[in-house]
């Protein structure tokens, strides 16, 4: 483990912390432009979060402590998640602890931490939440893990970090099964990270909200934590994208100067990400509940499609 | 150019990956006039991979497919459907005869059969673009499905007109094309064929009062 | 006196269990002695079982011959390593079982106590002498006597005559299956007329006798273990039983079932052909689509998990499938992390089924309701039994850092390598197979999510339920040790697989120890840390540093102060515990996605109802394709046989005058 890796790991982890609010407000933001409305300050989910840590928890009577718990539990897991994705540096001695599958893995253990945190206190709106929040994620789950599949068969690893290395070292190739996967991922980070067309983040209507019905009970720190896990989640599928579809800039073993210098590359991709991600979400609408599963379907088997591709066209047997 | 040129063999599987994109993205559509749009679409990314081939190799005869192929499949067909769409007053919803995730699950299954029926044969031909033949294989069966499971009759046209699409795929990437003269009589015919078809589908919509084409089957003797 | 061999231990160990039982039926009233003395005896005989066992691996194997049975016809008995796996399977999870019993049975089920005692061990006992037989005939013997004592303790409760049509369907099928297992063993033995298995070892069989035996097999043991079509008696007769002996059957039966098509399919019929493994691929990948998907749409808690079995069933399958394939081809490296994937979800399966089986035996106990519609909020009144089925759930689900997922990643690496095959049509058709697999994971934990959450959260759906009591003292045991088993699979992979090593080395050659020992004990890198890795306890200890660190933090920063309050709900606090989800509702979207799969019946209530509701029963679609048209038929051949019978003794004298007159020609000098 050399200093530039313990480095490499530790910014990863500060980095994700203090710019996940941010990448969410800047969505905020762009979406607000595109929509012909004035925006919110850029910090604000700063300010938000600093409010909720500052009030009270207000705990139903009926909630378990599985309900106190699940809180910390998703943000220990988006940390883990964001400690492995190499956004800065591939050189990250966390890394081996879990790779691809396993990271998959840990978004699903956040999903069912979640789930049943929402069926706890036993109102209808909780339950609701939790059944479709696992109805989305039953059909997001397999499709990212055909995603992983098909980068995995070009890189022949299943490692992050490898499948990172890899994809910047190839001469520049344009393989249309990559285009396949980067399209099934794309829809299925706009279902996991509650955006429409799956799921809009900012509405409060029992016939439309997943993520929100699950949370309603929240308060105090708990929601804080929860909402920064959410935006850590979004600042993690961004950063998972960005390396396997767009890894140049990612600084590799014992680069101290590479490193410092992905920053600002980091940084300039979330910052197209972001708007990319807001424009997405005004273009559509959202979808009914219902259409969910067929728009899942159609990316797991867009993902199924460019893995064949990966084998017909470009592996000769 | 001559840089962009190394990449052809690229080029053309990208394109030829999005026209198979293309051709599941049509089963999955819900509306027809997308649907149409879609096809258009199909028809100028297949005028993109015919011109990159005619680049490549410099046959004169690639470019007039081309030239045919944006004229005819890219802009005045998809138009013909537009107007046929407006003037029959189609509904917008694609009636499908089983649901679209089940539609879709079997496309990936024909996706599997002609990948590897074409493997053996691909390996035979000396094109630049030869993994393409499974591609236009797959993109032909999609086309196929989407005309058996489907219950409008102007998705079946766009059906019948995308098989034709990739036919032509298969064609130009095993043997460069097909000679000049049958690509012009395909073309007539083709050109013909929705001409009458849309004659008929005033007939039809005159004896039914709807274009489902379950209706025909009351033509029988009993 | 010579020294007495590991496998002498063993039969000892049956023994011991058999003389439980004994003592048992000697006293079947007392229920303090069998419950308090009895049960805990059983459970540490199972204990020496287990620990043998593990002893046992990566020895040579060893023989013995027991001189009971027919007079020139005594038991072979072998212990190797194949074996010693699954006999730790047993021991560990045996005992963890029996420990629970002696908590649970604590009064007459319906029978009296010492008669289930004995069927009990009996059950247990046989179990291992199935998996120490050498021979056809011990085989057969311990086999059946597996399904007797089983049927016997299916029907237990048997004044319920579901209970008892259970019963029967359970046994029809043992036997079906039993009669497939006896025609693939004689087929294996090719006419020579030697029984044992060193014999058929010997034989080589054309492919076409190898297949045909194969496929016999796969349909016999398939029929025991609840692979597709055979399965229809798990859902039944797994919730008619009582709690230890569902998670007996679900944990540990199931995979004598596995051991037994191991055995036939690597160890007896030689080197296989690759078309074998498709076939199993096939069957395990449609039983675990199917298992999963009855599962997430069911309204009792036992049959939930009992499809949940049938499904991690199907997944074994399509591991032993895929080592089958990568077998055939000679790819020994790759056929060696597959079969480490089927041993290591056997043993995980076992521990985290037994652990949820037993929980709502505790369930049970404390509320009487076996349906999820009358449950709910029990993490309030039994929060031993809901934190410890919280570990179950998670590792039924599947997820990291607990047992379920390392089965599933190991069973994934060996998929991702499957494009090295050099047969075009599976190299596509493997991927595919990839894709249905990882979607049977996420709607297990669909499944599993609605399982917990509908019990053991939200609020109470009968007021009676805040009477529930927890587990008591033993019944914690229990659960407590089978928890530690799927804890320790899940942290410590390399141990474990080290161990597995010796039984993968002998069916294929080779083994994946020495890849695996080269990183440490904490990773696991079956092939190299470049090409995949992970590392449970890192994994563990980053969430937990995050978590606690976290907390500690905001309390630093902030305050920790809380207060309690009706719960919010969007303001409409009338709402009480019917508002929530029930069963049926959670699982609606599934049913409405997948409405073709299942044969639906709904009411639903209409505006001139008095007393209107909603009602939906699904039913397995083979129950009414396959199970009820060959029961007609059969139900029709016998009303034509019994013409025979026509009442006239003149009749009946002439059959017998005939079969003479045939009888006389036929053996002529």
């Amino acid at each position: 483990m050399s200093v530039a890796g313990l480095l490499g790991q530790v910014f990863a982890i500060v980095f994700a912390l203090a710019l996940a609010p941010l990448l969410t407000g800047w969505v905020n933001q762009c979406r607000a432009w595109l929509q012909n409305r004035s925006a919110p300050p850029l910090l604000q989910p700063y300010y938000m979060l600093h409010k909720l840590f500052n009030k009270d928890v207000v705990l139903a009577h009926g909630a378990s402590p599985l309900f106190r718990f699940a809180p910390y539990a998703l943000f220990g897991c988006m940390m883990l998640a964001c400690a492995i994705i190499p956004s800065l540096s591939t050189d990250l001695p966390l890394a081996p602890a879990a790779d691809a599958l396993a990271l998959v893995g840990v978004f699903g253990l956040a999903r069912v931490f979640i789930s049943l945190a929402a069926m706890d206190i036993g109102t209808s709106f909780g339950s609701l939440g939790g059944r479709r929040e696992m109805l989305v994620g039953f059909l997001a789950e397999p499709a990212l893990l055909i995603v992983i599949f098909t980068v995995a068969l070009i890189a022949q690893s299943t490692s992050v970090a490898t499948i990172v290395e890899t994809l910047a070292h190839r001469e520049f190739v344009i393989y249309p099964s990559i285009a396949f996967a980067g399209i099934a991922f794309t829809m299925v980070s706009f279902a996991e990270n509650a955006r429409v067309p799956v799921d809009n983040p900012a509405t409060h209507l029992e016939l439309t909200m997943i993520h929100e019905a699950m949370i309603l009970e929240y308060s105090g720190r708990h929601l804080a934590l929860i909402e920064w896990a959410a935006s850590l989640k979004l600042y993690a599928y961004s950063c998972l994208g960005l390396a396997l579809f767009f890894p140049w800039g990612i600084a590799e073993r014992d680069n101290f100067m590479a490193l410092v210098a992905a920053i600002p590359i980091l940084l300039a991709k979330l910052l197209i990400g972001g708007f990319l991600v807001a424009l997405i979400e005004t273009i559509n609408a959202k979808m009914r509940i219902f259409r969910a599963p067929e728009f899942l379907g159609t990316a797991f088997l867009l993902a199924v499609l460019g893995m064949l591709v990966n084998l017909l066209l470009e592996s000769r047997v | 150019m001559s840089g962009l040129m190394a990449y052809s063999g690229q080029l053309i599987n990208l394109c030829a990956a999005v026209i198979l994109l293309l051709a599941f993205a049509m089963l999955a559509q819900r509306r027809v006039i997308h649907l149409i749009d879609l096809f258009a679409l199909q028809g100028f990314t297949l005028f993109l991979s015919t011109l990159i081939m005619a680049l490549k190799t410099g046959q004169t005869h690639l470019f007039y497919s081309a030239g045919l192929t944006l004229g005819l499949k890219a802009l005045l067909l998809p138009w013909i459907l537009h107007r046929l769409v407006r003037k029959l007053h189609v509904k917008s919803e694609v009636e499908a005869l089983i649901n679209i995730p089940t539609t879709m699950l079997v496309g990936i299954v024909l996706v599997v059969i002609a990948f590897n029926v074409a493997l053996p044969i691909s390996n035979l031909s000396s094109s630049i673009a030869r993994g393409m033949l499974g591609i236009a294989l797959a993109a032909v069966m999609l086309a196929f499905l989407m005309m058996i499971t489907r219950r409008k009759a102007i998705t079946q046209v766009v059906g019948f007109l995308s098989m034709e699409n990739g036919l032509f795929l298969a064609a130009t990437s095993a043997t460069y094309g097909m000679p000049m003269v049958v690509e012009l009589g395909i073309a007539l015919d083709v050109l013909v064929g929705v001409i009458i078809l849309g004659v008929f589908f005033f007939q039809i919509r005159d004896q039914f009062d709807s274009l489902d084409i379950h209706h025909m089957e009351k033509l029988k003797e009993h | 006196m010579p020294s007495l061999l590991t496998i002498d231990f063993l039969l000892i160990a049956a023994g011991a269990w058999l003389g439980v039982g004994l003592l048992g039926l000697a006293v079947p009233r007392n229920s303090r002695f069998i419950s308090s003395v009895l049960f805990p005896l059983g459970a540490l005989v199972g204990l020496f079982v287990g620990g043998y066992a593990l002893n046992a691996l990566g020895q040579a194997p060893q023989t013995a011959v027991l001189a009971i049975g027919l007079p020139n016809l005594p038991f072979h008995l072998r212990l190797d390593s194949l074996a010693a796996i699954f006999l730790l399977l047993l021991g560990i999870v045996a005992a963890g079982i029996s420990i629970y019993a002696a908590g649970y049975f604590r009064h007459d089920h319906g029978i009296p106590l010492g008669l289930l005692c004995l069927e009990y061990h009996i059950f247990l006992a046989s179990m291992l002498m199935v998996l120490l037989a050498d021979d056809a005939y011990a085989f057969m013997v311990a086999w059946e006597t597996m399904a007797l004592s089983s049927f016997f303790l299916v029907t237990t409760d048997h004044r319920h005559e579901a209970i008892r049509r259970a019963g029967y369907l359970y046994l029809l099928i043992a036997h079906v299956g039993a009669i497939a297992i006896l025609l693939s063993f004689g087929v294996m033995t090719s006419g020579s007329g030697d029984y044992s298995f060193a014999g058929m070892r010997a034989q080589t069989l054309s492919p076409f006798w190898a297949s045909i035996a194969f496929l016999l097999a796969l349909f016999g043991f398939g029929a025991k273990a609840g692979l597709l079509p055979v399965h229809v008696w798990l859902p039944e007769a797994h919730p008619a039983a009582p709690s230890p002996v569902s998670a007996l059957m679900s944990g540990v039966m199931l995979k004598t079932a596995i051991y037994g098509l191991l055995r036939v399919s690597f160890d007896l019929l030689g080197t296989p052909l690759w078309w074998w493994g498709v076939v199993a691929l096939a069957v395990g990948l449609v039983t675990a689509l199917f298992g999963v998907l009855y599962a997430t749409v069911q309204s009792d808690m036992k049959r939930l998990l009992a499809y949940s079995s049938i499904e991690n069933i199907g997944l074994i399958a399509v591991g032993i499938g895929l080592t089958l394939i990568f077998h055939a081809y000679k790819m020994e490296g790759l056929a060696a992390l597959a079969l480490t994937a089927v041993f290591y979800h056997c043993i995980a399966h076992a521990g985290f089924k037994s652990l949820l089986f037993l929980c709502t035996g505790s369930v049970l106990h404390a509320t009487k309701e076996r349906s999820l519609g009358k449950l709910g909020g029990l993490i309030h009144r039994m929060p031993w039994v809901a934190w410890l089925a919280l570990v179950g759930v998670l590792a039924g689900a599947g997820l990291p850092p607990l047992s379920g997922f390392i089965s599933e990643w190991l069973l994934l690496q060996g998929f991702l390598f499957s494009p090295g095959l050099p047969h075009p049509w599976l190299n596509m058709l493997v991927p595919v197979a990839a894709a249905a697999v990882v979607l049977v994971a996420a709607m297990a934990g669909f499944a599993m999510v609605k399982f917990y959450g509908i019990i053991f959260l939200g609020q109470m759906r009968e007021p009676a339920l805040k009477d529930a009591h927890d587990a008591g003292p033993w019944e914690r045991l229990g659960l407590a040790w089978l928890t530690m088993l799927t804890l320790l699979l899940g942290v410590l992979p390399v141990t474990v697989i080290l161990q597995l090593d010796a039984a993968t080395r002998q069916l294929l050659g080779k083994g994946l120890a020495e890849r695996v020992s080269e990183q440490g004990w904490w990773m696991l890198a079956p092939i190299s840390p470049d090409r995949a890795s992970y590392e449970p306890l890192v994994f563990l200890a980053v969430i937990a540093v995050s978590l606690l660190l976290g907390g500690w933090v905001v309390k630093r920063l902030y305050h920790g102060r809380l207060r309690r309050t009706p719960a919010w709900d969007c303001g409409y606090h009338f709402q009480g515990p019917r508002a929530q989800d029930t069963a049926e509702g959670f699982s609606q979207p599934i049913r409405r996605i997948f409405e073709p799969m299942f044969r639906m019946e709904r009411h639903f209530p209409s505006i001139r109802d008095s007393k209107p509701y909603f009602e939906v029963k699904i039913e397995d679609h083979f129950w009414h394709w396959l199970y009820l048209p060959v029961a007609r038929i059969a139900g029709r051949i016998s009303t034509l046989i019994t013409n025979l019978q026509g009442g006239r003794i003149a009749v009946y004298l002439m059959y017998s005058f005939l079969t003479l007159i045939l009888l006389i020609l036929v053996a002529r000098p």
